[in-house]
């Protein structure tokens, strides 16, 4: 149903749809807003937990945050995932295995990078075995700050990324 | 009166001939020479009054204004005497050390970091590789002497589809944090008893 769907909708409009929906028994909407709702409501992330941020990426996950209420889940496998999250420090040694792991997910894919270390090397700027920042790796689309970032704030950059997608609205990246 | 501690000592400096031991905060520390390494260790694990059973830690220390310039420090631990020891050997840098594999088979990896992080060489280790560092990477990063940022960094080629390594290029420069003046215009208290009353 796409009456979740259609984004910034206020509640007189969502009276205006279930009125709709009831008297007729479907409704029109267009084909954009159909594959955002799809797109936003299944952000399945895939969980590259490096550092100690991966314990406020668990967080997010888990009751207290619960984001699967916001249809996003944790994946195992880069080919089943929408987004990844890069968190904690991306070392050089690392840094083909994440290229490798983005290169499998499947299009349209989304990556968030969490924490000061995956944003710009952070503590390990100028550490011999950090990389400066994982956009040197894979392009980012939603930065999320902090040292770790809170759980709250990683969720806030996977609103941000919603927003990100239904601002786009393509169908082809 | 003799503590239990001061039994091992004795033992110790009786039996392995060690150029000195001595006791800080409880812990004995012994050092000897490299070449007595195996019969040393050996007898610290296996005689009936020190029984140093675990190896804990192997650890590379880097003085570079030493004659010999590497430290090589074991941390032994005997679970029978609650008791910990520090075994200290000097080394230089073209010379090698032999490896305790035999005596304590879990030195393998710990060796394996000392000499990614060094390059200290171990003389009879079954795998002397590197364990820590990137695949291909050259110089010891722990030496005083590696630079801080290292030599290589790396980056995506969007034209090669791969990850390549160029001359590290930073694009901030160095911070000095100064930890006596976080802002200016302070006074201290040793200046204001000199007389200096600030800058």
């Amino acid at each position: 149903m796409a009456i979740a769907a259609t984004p910034e909708i206020g509640s007189q409009e969502l009276e205006d749809l279930k009125q709709r929906y009831s008297d007729k028994g479907f409704i029109v909407t267009n084909v954009n807003n159909l594959i955002n709702w799809a797109r936003t409501g299944s952000l399945h992330w895939m969980t590259f937990g490096l550092a100690c941020c991966a314990v406020e990426m668990m967080h997010v996950g888990t009751p207290r945050y619960d984001v699967e209420r916001m249809g996003a889940a944790p994946r195992a496998s880069p080919r089943h995932a929408d987004v990844m999250i890069i968190a904690g420090t991306l070392t050089n040694k690392m840094a083909p295995a994440l290229r490798k792991a983005y290169d499998q997910m499947a299009e349209p894919r989304y990556v968030i990078s969490m924490g000061s270390c995956a944003n710009g090397g952070g503590y390990y700027h100028y550490s011999y075995s950090v990389v400066r920042g994982s956009d040197r790796i894979v392009p980012i689309d939603i930065y999320v700050p902090g040292c770790p970032p809170t759980a709250e704030a990683l969720m806030y950059g996977i609103l941000q990324l919603q927003k990100k997608i239904r601002r786009e609205g393509n169908i082809v990246r | 009166m003799s503590s239990p501690i001061d039994l091992v000592v004795q033992t110790i400096s009786e039996k392995i001939n060690p150029i000195d031991v001595k006791v800080i905060n409880n812990q004995i520390e012994i050092i000897i020479e490299s070449r007595q390494i195996i019969s040393s260790f050996q007898f610290l694990k296996d005689s009936s009054k020190c029984q140093f059973r675990q190896l804990t830690d192997i650890a590379g220390v880097d003085y570079p204004d030493r004659e010999n310039r590497f430290e090589v420090v074991y941390h032994l631990l005997s679970f029978k005497n609650n008791l910990r020891a520090r075994v200290k050997v000097y080394i230089d840098e073209g010379s090698a050390i032999d490896s305790l594999t035999s005596v304590f088979p879990c030195a393998n990896w710990f060796e394996r970091e000392a000499f990614d992080m060094y390059g200290i060489q171990f003389n009879d280790h079954p795998d002397l590789r590197r364990i820590l560092t990137d695949y291909g990477f050259e110089g010891y990063p722990l030496r005083k002497d590696f630079p801080l940022s290292g030599n290589v960094e790396v980056r995506y080629n969007e034209i090669e589809k791969k990850i390549v390594y160029e001359p590290v290029k930073l694009q901030q420069d160095y911070r000095h944090f100064d930890i006596q003046s976080p802002w200016e215009g302070t006074t201290y208290k040793e200046e204001e008893q000199d007389g200096n009353g600030g800058k």
